[in-house]
């Protein structure tokens, strides 16, 4: 059963959070373990295996970025996360800017933290890392919006073209969000031991 | 379905509820003496072991065989815990991905320890129902981690306690404020203990209580609180009187707990003042408030960045919570209250009694798994990101913090060489990129493939975290269907056969009998008065004439002796005659300490000016 099933929806990703919530909420109440303490051993083992796989499905699709990430996986059959990792990819029109950046980084990391950066460097890397920040948003603003609304209305035949566009946009934001990390570490702005929090 | 009760195992203190089958309330349970609190620490005595405030009371004298605190050591390896075993009386050795204690010539594990005081609570509630009680619901830290549960789970099973589901702290809190007080909108719960800090954010609605993030430090609180005040106290000690207490055990016991009652005064008063008899002099200082904020200022500051990553987890900004609950006897200190107030914008809730509030909701869950609630369910969520160690050293990650509990992931595994068998797997948590610097769990070894080519087995492993927060994995080979065999070996932690070992032996740590405890207890008063009035003489000689110095040591004589005995009366009777003997010694020392006190002050403000 996939995700979209343990809640009955289609494979749609226009999804109202309001009544998926409600939906989880009744779903919870019937089938948690909690309620049934009472059940012999191996009815136990299914209420858990059941219960678990709602919460995951809950997870994967209240948030609509993640409803894309999961739906891509799942067209490409890929059940499991194994692989699924996208490989970042820079989005061609700001490549220049990006070699750029990534010198920049360079640069900072090989003077290390106790030279640190001089205030010019610094404001130079922190309006990159602005203008990348409005970037990342827009990425995902065209995830959220066009691109879902037009796996939505795809046809048979234009789903294809539709996954591909979703792993593209996922490959740029990958990329943008891993950059953005980075300066936010140049510039010593990264909440210590959360670097990576964002990356998931 | 039988009773299960509730307990909130703390660092400090612990309890135990359960749920009124009348009213519906959650209720606390107190001992025979009426005391709710069970200070969570035992001592260790050769007639037997001592628990909650018999054995707090032997903390000074007998600081090497007298635990405390122990819920900081549970499911640590000696490298997550050496830096703080420097403020420990008692001796932490590592073993074999765990700690041990040592108490003379044995050891014993803090699951162990930490069994002595759930039996304890065990005992107390099977009196007060007048039936044996085997099931519990026990609470732990939000942030705690799988190592750190299990070993909740296994000091459960130590004490004879099936611990039926382990709770979080914070999460505990909301289920005894969702019952009685907060119906519906988005919590805050602010948990500072004695040793740990959490916070979880919820959303309340229809009797569901769902929460959205959670984050906190399972190495903050109270204690440290404690610390930072006794450090201060070393170096003034150091400066005025020219002693260096760090050595010395007993004296870092008073202390430390001259430290904490401090502490505790100063939530009510804007100043108070500490005098301890130590061996030579008389230490005495007024300390404020204010002072105190300065010390704590930076630890108390220090929680307010989880609470942004929670808030930023959940998606959410400060001012969208409804409502702030404090929870733990940390929170009421008014620097910490100010803080939380200031970051949400709201007075917060304390009308439930912060230091009860976890075990009442404990208790509520327990009524709920036994069938006896079923309008609420409690919906929780894993405080750490699950991940296994790839090519690299790089973390994978499965199931990522914050996810809803109970959930599950699955991923395939295959060979990387022809007519491999066995598949290594290094499953673990937290949320740094590379393996090393996250919290192992455990290595599994995925074994009995059938030789094939390499890629060829498919293998598919589950990762299942159940609503304890706690991880089981099964695997299977999908080609041939059949399970394959998993051997697990827990970076931190016991086997399964230390356990039971430990099981079986958990009659050696029994408590003493009640007559032998009272024994204990009397002699204890009568070695407390001992080492104060020794004290005293050597300190306060010229301030007495020979008569009732010769009185004095003639009591003195009389109670050692009387302390040798097993006539607890005859030790009674020698303690309160000592004692009286010494009344008007003491208010001469008292006198001559606060003058000393306020000549040194006028000195320093003389040096200021």
């Amino acid at each position: 059963m996939d995700h979209f099933e343990v809640f009955g929806l289609p494979r749609r990703l226009g999804i109202d959070t309001a009544e998926l919530q409600r939906k989880f909420y009744e779903l919870s109440r019937r089938g948690h373990p909690d309620f049934h303490q009472a059940a012999p051993p191996e009815r136990q083992a299914e209420i858990l295996e059941a219960s678990a796989r709602l919460n995951a499905a809950y997870r994967a699709l209240r948030d609509p970025l993640a409803r894309i990430e999961y739906l891509v996986r799942l067209e490409e059959g890929r059940d499991t996360r194994e692989g699924a990792t996208v490989k970042p990819k820079a989005p061609p029109e700001l490549l220049e800017e990006m070699f750029e950046i990534q010198e920049a980084l360079q640069e900072a990391k090989s003077a290390g933290q106790s030279v640190g950066l001089d205030a010019g460097a610094k404001r130079t890397l922190s309006d990159q890392r602005d203008r990348l920040r409005a970037r990342y948003e827009q990425e995902e603003a065209r995830l959220r919006g066009p691109l879902s609304q037009a796996w939505d209305a795809a046809g048979p035949a234009d789903r294809a073209g539709a996954l591909t566009a979703f792993k593209e946009a996922l490959a740029v934001r990958a990329y943008l969000r891993t950059v953005i990390d980075d300066i936010d570490e140049a510039l010593g702005e990264s909440e210590e031991g959360h670097v990576s929090h964002r990356r998931h | 379905m039988s009773r299960i009760v509730g307990i909130d195992l703390g660092t400090t203190n612990s309890l135990v509820a359960y749920v009124d089958d009348k009213t519906g309330l959650p209720r606390v349970i107190p001992d025979r003496d009426g005391q709710v609190l069970l200070p969570s620490i035992v001592s260790f005595t050769p007639e037997g072991v001592l628990v909650g405030a018999a054995a707090k009371r032997r903390l000074v004298r007998r600081p090497e065989s007298t635990v405390y605190s122990v819920k900081r050591l549970m499911g640590r390896g000696y490298d997550d815990v050496k830096d703080e075993l420097g403020y420990l009386p008692f001796k932490v050795q590592p073993a074999d991905g765990i700690v041990k204690i040592q108490i003379g010539d044995r050891d014993v594990t803090p699951p162990e320890v930490s069994a002595i005081v759930l039996k304890s609570l065990k005992e107390r509630a099977e009196a007060h129902f007048g039936e044996p009680i085997e099931k519990a619901v026990v609470t732990v830290p939000a942030y705690f981690n799988d190592s750190q549960r299990q070993a909740t789970k296994d000091a459960g099973r130590i004490a004879g306690l099936d611990v039926v589901r382990i709770v979080n702290e914070p999460t505990a809190a909301s289920l005894a404020y969702g019952l009685q007080r907060i119906k519906e909108g988005l919590i805050a719960v602010y948990d500072l203990g004695g040793g740990t800090f959490d916070i979880s954010i919820l959303r309340v609605k229809d009797g569901i209580l769902e929460v959205l993030a959670t984050n906190g430090n399972t190495h903050l609180g109270g204690d440290d609180f404690d610390r930072a005040i006794v450090l201060a106290l070393l170096a003034d000690i150091r400066t005025k009187h020219g002693a260096d207490l760090g050595r010395d055990l007993e004296a870092m016991q008073e202390l430390r707990l001259a430290a904490e009652a401090a502490k505790i005064r100063l939530s009510a008063d804007e100043r108070t003042a500490l005098t301890i008899p130590f061996d030579g002099f008389t230490y005495h200082r007024a300390i404020t408030r204010a002072e105190v904020e300065a010390l704590i200022g930076r630890l108390v500051e220090s929680t307010l960045a989880p609470c942004r990553m929670a808030l930023a987890d959940a998606g959410l900004a400060a001012a969208d919570i409804d409502e702030v609950v404090l929870v733990g006897g940390s929170t009421r200190v008014p620097l910490v209250r100010r803080r939380v107030q200031e970051l949400f914008g709201k007075t917060p809730h304390s009308q439930l009694n912060p230091d009860e509030v976890v075990a009442l909701g404990a208790a509520v869950q327990a009524q709920i798994l036994a069938g006896g609630i079923t309008d609420m369910l409690l919906l929780d969520v894993t405080p750490l990101s699950l991940g296994i160690e790839t090519l690299g050293g790089i973390v994978s990650v499965l199931i990522p913090r914050n996810t809803t509990v109970p959930t599950s992931a699955r991923e395939m595994f295959t060979t990387s060489v022809d007519g491999q068998h066995v598949v290594d797997m290094h499953v673990v948590q937290g949320e740094r990129e590379l393996a090393k610097d996250c919290r192992s769990l455990a290595r599994f070894e995925l074994s009995g493939i059938d030789p094939m080519p390499a890629g060829m087995p498919k293998i598919e492993v589950v990762f299942l975290i159940d609503a304890n927060g706690i991880l089981s994995v099964t695997a299977t080979e999908l080609r041939s269907g059949k399970a394959a065999a998993i051997e697990v070996k827990p970076t931190y932690g016991l086997s399964e056969a230390d356990v039971e070992r430990m099981v079986e032996d958990s009659f050696t740590n029994a408590e003493a009998d009640v007559e032998a405890r009272l024994l204990i207890e009397t002699r204890n008063e009568a070695d407390t008065v001992i080492t104060h009035v020794e004290r005293a003489l050597a300190q306060g000689r010229r301030l007495v004439g020979d008569d009732e110095h010769a009185a004095i040591v003639a009591a003195l004589t009389a109670l050692k002796d009387a302390r040798n005995t097993t006539d607890r009366d005859r030790i009674r009777e020698a303690t309160t005659a000592t004692n009286q003997t010494t009344e008007h010694l003491a208010e001469l020392m008292m006198d001559a300490a606060l003058k000393g006190a306020l000549a040194s002050r006028r000195a320093d403000e003389i040096m200021e000016k």
